[in-house]
């Protein structure tokens, strides 16, 4: 770890008494969310890391405390640094603050995001979907929604799974 | 079958104008089938008269969910995916996911493999640039263009073709390596590409560069500062273009591209023109790079030792009964990754392609991510075409580059 990071995770830890985890020489931070607004806005604007780069989620259901962990990567431009935040939520339809009024382009990501997990982010500008179609039921990453398959049909059961099928009613 | 709600403006009132609203400006759709929006896109556009007040792109018409269907497969049979993704540079798809797989479980890549991993990398820059420039002068309905670019890349698809027997979905590069060794008419054809592109680059510039009709569509079209760009996230060659040298070959190796000489070429325009420039420059490094490469090629073995996570060859499998166990066990089962996470990051023609990797101890990926180049890209949409008429919008789309399997994944 460098030293410009090793000061940063310090200082995270004690102002915001963040976790640490580091592997395969990444640096992650694990923070609650009532730390993230003002966590992100310090890593901006003291810390020198100008540029989101990726934002997603990861779901771990069952398990309910935390069920998902937003993941944030940011990149220091300036220091060639990489650094990771994860946000650990908890339930089914958690929520978490936007970070869209730091970081303009965490708006489409915090969309994304959305769309797939249903983590409702507070404060976003246009809280819409934007991979799925505008009228979709369900959030199709998290682990509960099931991949999804044509059910084969075979001359014994032929007219059964026809009757089923969505298509057929009309 | 439910039935489809209609959408009203209503829905749409945060993201237009008062104007809009008071019908003093024209909203028009452009797309999903519009031929200058290369593939599926639609730009909901706000207009005064002919110029373009404010521009909302929608994505998703290519939603294919494949980071949903990687979770459902072993690592091995997850990469056949990622070609899909970005079809127009599918080496550089498999290199990113093979660089986060080898960063999670810890493989080590041989020379021989780094070295064909970045002449292949490098040969699909090209290739993908090739198209770009194709379909970009067309949109500037410079025709001729595009026939010459297509000759040129068909021969570099003939190369992917001769290594993997694929021409685009090529899944060559693997975890721990490449899939076999080259044939022995490989080197050859490289070459012979090696040799005649920088004349071939001179026609493409020799059509363009001073051309006065490309001059008066390209300069001073489609601005954005250097600030703006790390605001919205933007890599490749749409930040290059401003001025910031950043590419990933550079400040984040990987593959060994340290070893190489080349430099990255930046524009100060930010423009059309400028974002023109850089890519043509690109090509001439990429083949600088490829020459080096060719020139000190070692010779050795192309797939990783590590039976865990490699198959064994064909060979040994009549006179192994370990290897054979490695074989049986690796394509039924699978290798296990640990519960970690990595993120791993190349530098695709369009921008910076991550992928974020989370294993589970098990045989599958526990979550994958593909943070791609377009989606960011097209983001700043809005910003780039404001204030400009319809027909540089066409322009300024076929300037950043955006493939929409890419934006949607």
């Amino acid at each position: 770890m460098s030293e410009h990071l090793e000061k940063v995770v310090q200082d995270f830890q004690e102002r915001f008494n963040a976790g640490l985890h580091c592997y395969a020489g990444e640096t992650t931070l694990i923070l609650s969310r009532e730390h993230l607004l003002e966590a992100v806005q310090s890593l901006r604007d003291e810390c020198g890391f100008d540029v989101l780069i990726d934002a997603t989620a990861v779901d771990y259901w069952p398990e309910q405390t935390p069920r998902f962990h937003v993941v944030y990567q940011f990149y220091s431009m300036a220091h060639n640094l990489l650094l990771r935040l994860r946000v650990p939520l908890d339930g089914n339809a958690p929520h978490v603050d936007t970070i869209e009024g730091i970081f303009p382009n965490a708006n489409w990501k915090e969309r994304e995001i959305w769309d797939m997990f249903g983590i409702t982010f507070d404060g976003h500008s246009d809280m819409r979907r934007i991979l799925m179609p505008y009228d979709w039921v369900g959030h199709p990453l998290r682990k509960d929604y099931p991949l999804g398959y044509e059910e084969p049909q075979f001359s014994f059961n032929y007219e059964e799974i026809d009757r089923r099928k969505p298509y057929a009613k009309e | 079958m439910t039935e489809l709600r209609p959408v009203t403006v209503d829905e749409l009132r945060h993201l237009v104008s008062e104007r809009a609203l008071a019908g003093e400006t024209m909203l028009l759709n452009m797309g999903p089938q519009h031929p200058s929006t290369h593939g599926v896109l639609r730009l909901l556009l706000e207009l005064d008269g002919e110029i373009v007040v404010n521009c909302i792109p929608d994505i998703g018409f290519l939603h294919t969910g494949i980071e949903k269907n990687m979770e459902a497969k072993t690592y091995q049979q997850a990469e056949v995916m990622t070609d899909r993704i970005d079809y127009m540079n599918n080496m550089g798809n498999n290199l990113t996911y093979c660089l986060a797989v080898e960063k999670l479980v810890g493989l080590d890549v041989p020379p021989r493999a780094q070295a064909l991993r970045v002449i292949l990398a490098e040969l699909q820059r090209i290739s993908s640039h090739l198209l770009w420039l194709g379909t970009s002068s067309l949109d500037l309905a410079a025709m001729s263009v595009f026939l010459y670019c297509m000759r040129e890349r068909e021969l570099i698809l003939d190369v992917f073709e001769m290594v993997s027997g694929q021409r685009m979905m090529t899944t060559y590069i693997r975890p721990g390596g490449v899939w076999r060794d080259v044939p022995a008419e490989f080197e050859a054809a490289v070459r012979h590409i090696v040799e005649i592109m920088p004349a071939r680059i001179d026609e493409y510039e020799s059509m363009l560069t001073t051309n006065m009709l490309f001059l008066e569509r390209t300069q001073g079209i489609g601005v954005i500062s250097a600030e703006d760009c790390k605001r919205w996230g933007l890599s490749g060659p749409v930040i290059r273009a401003t001025g910031i040298p950043y590419d990933l070959r550079k400040v984040r190796p990987y593959s060994g591209y340290e070893q190489y000489d080349f430099e990255i070429p930046t524009a100060s325009s930010g423009d059309v023109y400028g974002r023109y420039l850089v890519r043509v420059e690109e090509m001439r490094q990429s083949v600088r790079i490829i020459r080096q490469a060719l020139d000190r090629l070692p010779y050795g073995p192309v797939r990783s030792n590590n039976r865990k996570f490699v198959p064994p060859p064909r060979s040994e499998l009549g006179v192994s009964m370990e290897a054979l166990i490695h074989h049986f066990k690796l394509w039924t089962e699978g290798f296990p990754a640990p519960k970690e996470y990595v993120y791993a990051a190349t530098e695709g023609p369009r921008g910076e392609l991550g992928v974020y990797l989370e294993g589970d101890g098990g045989p599958k990926p526990y979550r994958v991510h593909y943070n791609t180049p377009s989606f960011a890209n097209l983001q700043a949409m809005p910003i780039l075409t404001r204030n400009h008429f319809i027909a540089d919008l066409v322009g300024i789309i076929g300037s950043v580059d955006i493939v929409l399997g890419d934006a949607d994944r």
